[in-house]
Protein backbone atom coordinates (compact mmCIF):
# COMPACT_ATOMS: atom_id res chain seq x y z
CA UNK A 1 0.00 0.00 0.00
CA UNK A 2 1.26 3.36 -0.97
CA UNK A 3 1.55 5.66 1.96
CA UNK A 4 -0.93 8.05 0.93
CA UNK A 5 -3.19 5.71 1.39
CA UNK A 6 -2.75 4.79 4.60
CA UNK A 7 -2.14 8.50 5.25
CA UNK A 8 -5.98 8.83 3.46
CA UNK A 9 -7.03 5.58 5.71
CA UNK A 10 -5.97 7.32 9.13
CA UNK A 11 -7.21 10.71 8.70
CA UNK A 12 -10.68 8.85 8.09
CA UNK A 13 -9.95 7.31 11.12
CA UNK A 14 -9.39 10.72 12.76
CA UNK A 15 -12.80 11.92 11.77
CA UNK A 16 -14.47 8.83 12.58
CA UNK A 17 -13.14 9.39 16.60
CA UNK A 18 -14.88 12.93 15.91
CA UNK A 19 -18.09 12.06 14.26
CA UNK A 20 -18.74 9.18 16.77
CA UNK A 21 -17.61 11.20 19.97
CA UNK A 22 -20.05 14.17 19.11
CA UNK A 23 -22.74 12.49 17.38
CA UNK A 24 -25.61 14.24 19.09
CA UNK A 25 -24.19 17.35 18.90
CA UNK A 26 -22.50 18.13 15.59
CA UNK A 27 -25.35 20.15 14.74
CA UNK A 28 -26.47 23.22 16.34
CA UNK A 29 -30.48 22.58 16.70
CA UNK A 30 -32.41 22.67 19.57
CA UNK A 31 -34.27 19.55 20.50
CA UNK A 32 -34.55 17.30 23.77
CA UNK A 33 -34.12 13.78 24.87
CA UNK A 34 -37.10 12.06 25.35
CA UNK A 35 -37.29 12.01 29.53
CA UNK A 36 -36.87 8.23 29.68
CA UNK A 37 -33.65 8.62 27.73
CA UNK A 38 -32.20 11.10 30.44
CA UNK A 39 -32.65 8.68 32.98
CA UNK A 40 -31.58 5.69 31.08
CA UNK A 41 -28.11 6.81 30.46
CA UNK A 42 -27.34 7.55 33.80
CA UNK A 43 -26.58 3.81 33.57
CA UNK A 44 -24.64 3.76 30.90
CA UNK A 45 -21.57 4.74 31.68
CA UNK A 46 -20.86 1.74 34.70
CA UNK A 47 -22.55 -0.79 32.08
CA UNK A 48 -20.05 0.62 28.97
CA UNK A 49 -17.10 -0.02 31.72
CA UNK A 50 -17.89 -3.51 32.86
CA UNK A 51 -18.77 -4.73 29.28
CA UNK A 52 -14.73 -3.96 28.74
CA UNK A 53 -13.62 -5.59 31.90
CA UNK A 54 -15.01 -8.70 31.68
CA UNK A 55 -14.08 -10.26 28.44
CA UNK A 56 -10.71 -9.19 29.27
CA UNK A 57 -10.98 -10.98 32.20
CA UNK A 58 -12.99 -14.09 31.04
CA UNK A 59 -12.38 -14.31 27.92
CA UNK A 60 -9.27 -16.54 26.71
CA UNK A 61 -8.75 -17.24 23.28
CA UNK A 62 -12.47 -16.77 22.53
CA UNK A 63 -13.91 -18.95 24.67
CA UNK A 64 -14.98 -18.12 28.19
CA UNK A 65 -12.43 -19.47 30.38
CA UNK A 66 -12.86 -19.95 34.36
CA UNK A 67 -9.88 -21.99 35.50
CA UNK A 68 -8.67 -21.31 38.99
CA UNK A 69 -5.31 -20.62 37.05
CA UNK A 70 -6.83 -16.94 35.47
CA UNK A 71 -4.42 -15.11 36.91
CA UNK A 72 -6.58 -11.85 35.96
CA UNK A 73 -9.57 -13.40 37.81
CA UNK A 74 -7.32 -12.84 41.27
CA UNK A 75 -5.72 -9.49 40.08
CA UNK A 76 -8.91 -7.97 39.34
CA UNK A 77 -10.79 -9.35 42.59
CA UNK A 78 -7.58 -8.26 44.88
CA UNK A 79 -7.82 -5.18 42.83
CA UNK A 80 -11.69 -4.45 43.61
CA UNK A 81 -11.12 -5.52 47.52
CA UNK A 82 -8.49 -3.06 47.79
CA UNK A 83 -10.62 -0.01 46.11
CA UNK A 84 -13.40 -0.85 48.52
CA UNK A 85 -11.71 -1.29 51.58
CA UNK A 86 -10.21 2.22 50.91
CA UNK A 87 -13.77 3.21 49.81
CA UNK A 88 -12.35 4.76 47.51
CA UNK A 89 -10.79 7.74 48.88
CA UNK A 90 -7.57 9.36 47.65
CA UNK A 91 -5.88 7.81 45.14
CA UNK A 92 -7.76 4.25 45.47
CA UNK A 93 -7.50 4.05 41.45
CA UNK A 94 -3.87 4.40 41.79
CA UNK A 95 -3.49 1.49 44.40
CA UNK A 96 -6.15 -0.47 42.54
CA UNK A 97 -3.80 -1.09 39.73
CA UNK A 98 -0.58 -0.97 41.69
CA UNK A 99 -2.39 -4.04 44.33
CA UNK A 100 -3.93 -5.72 41.23
CA UNK A 101 -0.82 -5.86 39.55
CA UNK A 102 1.56 -6.99 42.50
CA UNK A 103 -0.98 -10.42 42.47
CA UNK A 104 -1.13 -10.73 38.90
CA UNK A 105 2.54 -10.56 37.66
CA UNK A 106 3.71 -13.41 40.03
CA UNK A 107 0.72 -15.71 39.35
CA UNK A 108 0.89 -14.40 35.42
CA UNK A 109 5.05 -14.81 34.99
CA UNK A 110 6.12 -16.64 38.40
CA UNK A 111 3.98 -19.43 37.79
CA UNK A 112 2.89 -19.53 33.90
CA UNK A 113 -0.45 -18.59 34.59
CA UNK A 114 -3.07 -17.24 31.46
CA UNK B 1 -10.23 23.03 25.44
CA UNK B 2 -7.19 22.81 27.81
CA UNK B 3 -5.35 25.34 25.53
CA UNK B 4 -8.08 27.97 26.19
CA UNK B 5 -6.73 30.53 29.14
CA UNK B 6 -10.82 30.61 30.93
CA UNK B 7 -10.24 26.40 31.33
CA UNK B 8 -7.03 25.90 32.69
CA UNK B 9 -6.70 28.94 34.68
CA UNK B 10 -9.67 28.04 36.27
CA UNK B 11 -9.49 25.79 39.67
CA UNK B 12 -11.94 23.28 38.56
CA UNK B 13 -9.50 22.37 35.86
CA UNK B 14 -7.22 20.96 38.95
CA UNK B 15 -9.91 19.03 40.00
CA UNK B 16 -10.42 17.33 36.67
CA UNK B 17 -6.78 16.85 36.84
CA UNK B 18 -6.76 14.99 40.05
CA UNK B 19 -9.50 13.02 39.18
CA UNK B 20 -7.92 11.29 36.27
CA UNK B 21 -4.31 11.28 37.32
CA UNK B 22 -5.52 7.96 40.05
CA UNK B 23 -6.47 6.23 36.38
CA UNK B 24 -3.49 7.59 34.48
CA UNK B 25 -0.49 5.04 35.08
CA UNK B 26 -3.48 2.36 33.58
CA UNK B 27 -4.26 4.57 30.34
CA UNK B 28 -0.81 5.02 29.71
CA UNK B 29 -0.06 1.20 30.11
CA UNK B 30 -2.82 0.57 27.84
CA UNK B 31 -1.44 3.47 25.32
CA UNK B 32 2.22 1.92 25.63
CA UNK B 33 0.74 -1.71 24.39
CA UNK B 34 -0.93 0.02 21.43
CA UNK B 35 2.17 2.08 20.45
CA UNK B 36 3.32 -1.78 20.78
CA UNK B 37 1.40 -3.59 18.62
CA UNK B 38 1.19 -1.13 15.81
CA UNK B 39 4.46 -1.43 15.37
CA UNK B 40 4.70 -5.46 15.78
CA UNK B 41 2.19 -6.06 13.76
CA UNK B 42 3.99 -4.45 10.85
CA UNK B 43 3.20 -0.75 10.53
CA UNK B 44 5.44 1.67 9.90
CA UNK B 45 6.65 4.17 12.25
CA UNK B 46 5.12 6.66 10.31
CA UNK B 47 1.83 5.47 9.84
CA UNK B 48 2.14 4.41 13.55
CA UNK B 49 2.91 7.58 14.92
CA UNK B 50 0.77 9.57 12.80
CA UNK B 51 -1.90 7.15 13.96
CA UNK B 52 -1.34 7.69 17.57
CA UNK B 53 -1.28 11.70 17.47
CA UNK B 54 -4.61 11.58 15.26
CA UNK B 55 -6.87 8.62 16.10
CA UNK B 56 -6.52 8.76 19.51
CA UNK B 57 -9.04 5.90 19.74
CA UNK B 58 -7.77 2.46 21.39
CA UNK B 59 -10.27 -0.01 20.73
CA UNK B 60 -10.37 1.61 17.02
CA UNK B 61 -6.69 1.64 16.26
CA UNK B 62 -6.57 -1.99 17.52
CA UNK B 63 -9.72 -2.90 15.24
CA UNK B 64 -8.07 -1.09 12.26
CA UNK B 65 -4.16 -2.36 12.76
CA UNK B 66 -4.41 -5.68 11.43
CA UNK B 67 -6.96 -4.26 8.77
CA UNK B 68 -4.58 -1.71 7.68
CA UNK B 69 -1.72 -4.58 7.39
CA UNK B 70 -3.18 -6.60 5.09
CA UNK B 71 -4.68 -3.45 3.06
CA UNK B 72 -8.01 -3.73 3.49
CA UNK B 73 -10.50 -1.56 1.43
CA UNK B 74 -10.72 1.86 3.28
CA UNK B 75 -14.58 1.69 3.78
CA UNK B 76 -13.98 -2.02 5.16
CA UNK B 77 -11.60 -0.23 7.83
CA UNK B 78 -13.61 3.04 7.99
CA UNK B 79 -17.06 1.08 8.65
CA UNK B 80 -15.25 -1.10 11.14
CA UNK B 81 -14.46 1.61 13.51
CA UNK B 82 -17.05 3.33 13.34
CA UNK B 83 -18.64 0.42 14.40
CA UNK B 84 -16.52 0.17 17.41
CA UNK B 85 -16.62 3.18 18.15
CA UNK B 86 -20.51 3.33 18.26
CA UNK B 87 -20.42 3.38 22.43
CA UNK B 88 -19.40 7.05 21.95
CA UNK B 89 -22.72 7.50 20.39
CA UNK B 90 -24.53 6.61 23.18
CA UNK B 91 -22.09 9.16 25.67
CA UNK B 92 -22.61 12.12 23.03
CA UNK B 93 -26.23 11.81 23.48
CA UNK B 94 -25.70 11.68 27.56
CA UNK B 95 -22.98 14.33 26.88
CA UNK B 96 -25.69 16.88 25.01
CA UNK B 97 -27.31 18.22 27.44
CA UNK B 98 -24.04 19.53 29.21
CA UNK B 99 -22.20 20.56 25.82
CA UNK B 100 -25.02 22.25 23.98
CA UNK B 101 -24.48 25.83 25.67
CA UNK B 102 -20.81 26.09 23.96
CA UNK B 103 -19.69 27.21 20.87
CA UNK B 104 -19.78 24.39 18.13
CA UNK B 105 -15.82 24.53 17.47
CA UNK B 106 -14.94 24.18 21.55
CA UNK B 107 -17.47 21.26 21.46
CA UNK B 108 -16.02 19.08 18.84
CA UNK B 109 -12.68 19.59 20.33
CA UNK B 110 -13.95 18.45 23.51
CA UNK B 111 -15.91 15.33 22.12
CA UNK B 112 -12.97 14.59 20.21
CA UNK B 113 -10.67 14.35 23.57
CA UNK B 114 -13.25 13.07 25.29
CA UNK B 115 -12.67 9.61 25.74
CA UNK B 116 -13.97 6.78 27.80
CA UNK B 117 -12.69 7.41 31.43
CA UNK B 118 -12.68 11.37 30.90
CA UNK B 119 -16.56 10.81 29.89
CA UNK B 120 -17.41 8.65 33.07
CA UNK B 121 -15.60 10.87 35.30
CA UNK B 122 -17.36 13.87 34.00
CA UNK B 123 -20.75 12.72 34.76
CA UNK B 124 -20.29 11.18 37.64
CA UNK B 125 -18.70 14.54 39.04
CA UNK B 126 -21.81 16.46 37.11
CA UNK B 127 -25.18 14.33 37.89
CA UNK B 128 -27.01 16.91 35.77
CA UNK B 129 -26.11 19.37 33.49
CA UNK B 130 -26.01 23.20 34.95
CA UNK B 131 -28.38 25.67 33.56
CA UNK B 132 -26.28 28.51 35.34
CA UNK B 133 -23.39 30.08 33.16
CA UNK B 134 -20.74 29.82 36.08
CA UNK B 135 -21.34 26.13 36.39
CA UNK B 136 -21.01 25.66 32.75
CA UNK B 137 -18.05 27.80 32.91
CA UNK B 138 -16.62 25.11 36.18
CA UNK B 139 -18.01 21.73 33.77
CA UNK B 140 -15.89 22.86 31.16
CA UNK B 141 -12.90 23.21 33.00
CA UNK B 142 -12.92 20.11 35.06
CA UNK B 143 -13.21 18.25 31.31
CA UNK B 144 -10.40 20.43 30.11
CA UNK B 145 -8.46 19.13 32.79
CA UNK B 146 -9.76 15.71 33.22
CA UNK B 147 -8.55 15.47 29.40
CA UNK B 148 -5.78 16.95 29.51
CA UNK B 149 -4.07 14.52 31.51
CA UNK B 150 -5.83 11.26 29.61
CA UNK B 151 -4.90 13.21 26.47
CA UNK B 152 -1.04 13.79 27.54
CA UNK B 153 -0.48 10.25 29.28
CA UNK B 154 -2.15 8.23 26.24
CA UNK B 155 0.10 9.79 23.83
CA UNK B 156 3.04 10.11 25.62
CA UNK B 157 3.17 6.05 26.46
CA UNK B 158 1.74 5.48 23.13
CA UNK B 159 4.43 7.22 21.05
CA UNK B 160 6.91 5.54 23.77
CA UNK B 161 5.74 1.89 22.97
CA UNK B 162 6.13 2.60 19.35
CA UNK B 163 10.10 3.83 19.65
CA UNK B 164 11.20 1.02 22.10
CA UNK B 165 8.40 -1.55 20.41
CA UNK B 166 11.01 -4.44 19.88
CA UNK B 167 12.06 -3.92 23.82
CA UNK B 168 8.92 -4.14 25.40
CA UNK B 169 7.66 -7.57 26.26
CA UNK B 170 4.47 -7.52 25.73
CA UNK B 171 3.76 -11.28 26.87
CA UNK B 172 4.64 -9.88 30.28
CA UNK B 173 0.45 -8.53 30.56
CA UNK B 174 1.16 -5.27 31.43
CA UNK B 175 -1.47 -3.89 29.22
CA UNK B 176 -4.06 -5.48 32.27
CA UNK B 177 -2.82 -2.17 34.48
CA UNK B 178 -5.44 -0.85 31.71
CA UNK B 179 -8.24 -3.41 33.09
CA UNK B 180 -7.59 -2.53 36.51
CA UNK B 181 -7.56 1.22 36.39
CA UNK B 182 -11.40 0.74 34.48
CA UNK B 183 -12.05 -1.63 37.69
CA UNK B 184 -11.19 0.95 40.32
CA UNK B 185 -12.98 3.86 38.17
CA UNK B 186 -16.10 1.42 37.68
CA UNK B 187 -15.87 0.55 41.68
CA UNK B 188 -16.25 4.26 42.11
CA UNK B 189 -19.47 4.68 40.00
CA UNK B 190 -21.27 1.43 41.86
CA UNK B 191 -22.89 4.16 44.13
CA UNK B 192 -26.69 2.61 43.99
CA UNK B 193 -27.90 -0.77 43.93
CA UNK B 194 -29.24 -0.54 40.45
CA UNK B 195 -25.84 1.15 38.85
CA UNK B 196 -24.31 -2.39 40.36
CA UNK B 197 -27.33 -4.56 38.32
CA UNK B 198 -25.70 -2.51 35.27
CA UNK B 199 -22.75 -3.38 36.10
CA UNK B 200 -23.04 -7.42 36.47
CA UNK B 201 -25.59 -7.21 33.13
CA UNK B 202 -23.63 -5.37 30.92
CA UNK B 203 -20.57 -7.86 32.20
CA UNK B 204 -22.81 -10.76 31.47
CA UNK B 205 -24.59 -9.95 28.27
CA UNK B 206 -20.37 -8.25 27.01
CA UNK B 207 -18.77 -11.68 27.83
CA UNK B 208 -21.83 -13.75 26.72
CA UNK B 209 -22.11 -12.37 23.46
CA UNK B 210 -18.37 -11.87 22.78
CA UNK B 211 -18.07 -13.52 19.44
CA UNK B 212 -20.48 -10.71 18.00
CA UNK B 213 -18.10 -9.12 15.17
CA UNK B 214 -16.95 -5.30 15.36
CA UNK B 215 -17.28 -5.24 19.36
CA UNK B 216 -21.15 -5.03 19.10
CA UNK B 217 -21.51 -7.10 22.26
CA UNK B 218 -20.16 -3.77 23.95
CA UNK B 219 -23.25 -1.33 22.38
CA UNK B 220 -25.51 -4.41 23.26
CA UNK B 221 -23.94 -4.78 27.00
CA UNK B 222 -24.82 -1.30 27.14
CA UNK B 223 -28.48 -1.12 25.88
CA UNK B 224 -29.62 -4.30 27.45
CA UNK B 225 -28.25 -2.59 30.86
CA UNK B 226 -29.53 0.61 30.57
CA UNK B 227 -33.28 -1.07 29.46
CA UNK B 228 -32.81 -3.59 32.52
CA UNK B 229 -32.35 -0.70 35.21
CA UNK B 230 -34.90 1.76 33.51
CA UNK B 231 -37.38 -1.54 33.97
CA UNK B 232 -36.27 -2.19 37.62
CA UNK B 233 -36.53 1.50 38.34
CA UNK B 234 -40.16 1.87 36.99
CA UNK B 235 -40.93 -1.15 38.73
CA UNK B 236 -39.54 0.13 42.11
CA UNK B 237 -41.83 3.30 42.32
CA UNK B 238 -44.87 1.78 41.08
CA UNK B 239 -44.25 -0.44 43.81
CA UNK B 240 -43.68 1.91 46.41
CA UNK B 241 -46.47 4.14 45.00
CA UNK B 242 -49.29 1.28 45.25
CA UNK B 243 -47.94 0.98 49.06
CA UNK B 244 -48.11 4.26 50.37
CA UNK B 245 -51.34 4.35 48.62
CA UNK B 246 -52.12 1.14 51.11
CA UNK B 247 -51.01 2.40 53.63
CA UNK B 248 -52.80 5.80 53.27
CA UNK B 249 -56.74 3.93 53.26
Amino acid sequence: MTEAWNMLCIFGLALITLVTRSFFFISDKHWKLPEGVVRGLQFAPIAALSAVIFPEIFVWQGEFALPLTNAKIYGALAGAVFFIIKRGQGQAVFGTIVVGMCVYIPLHLGLGWN
Amino acid sequence: MFFIKENYSHPAFKVGMRDISSAAPGVAAWGMMIGVSMIQSGMSVVDSVAMTLLVFAGSSQLAAIPLIVVGAPLWVIWATAFCVNLRFVVFSAHLRGYMMSWPRWQRLCAAYLTADLSYVQFVRRFQSPSTEPEGQRVEQAYLAGNCFVNWSSWMMASLFGIALAHYIPIQWGLGFAGVLALIGVTCSLANSLLKVISCVAGGCVATVYFLLPLKLNILLAIICSVCTCLLLEEIYIRNKKSSTGASND
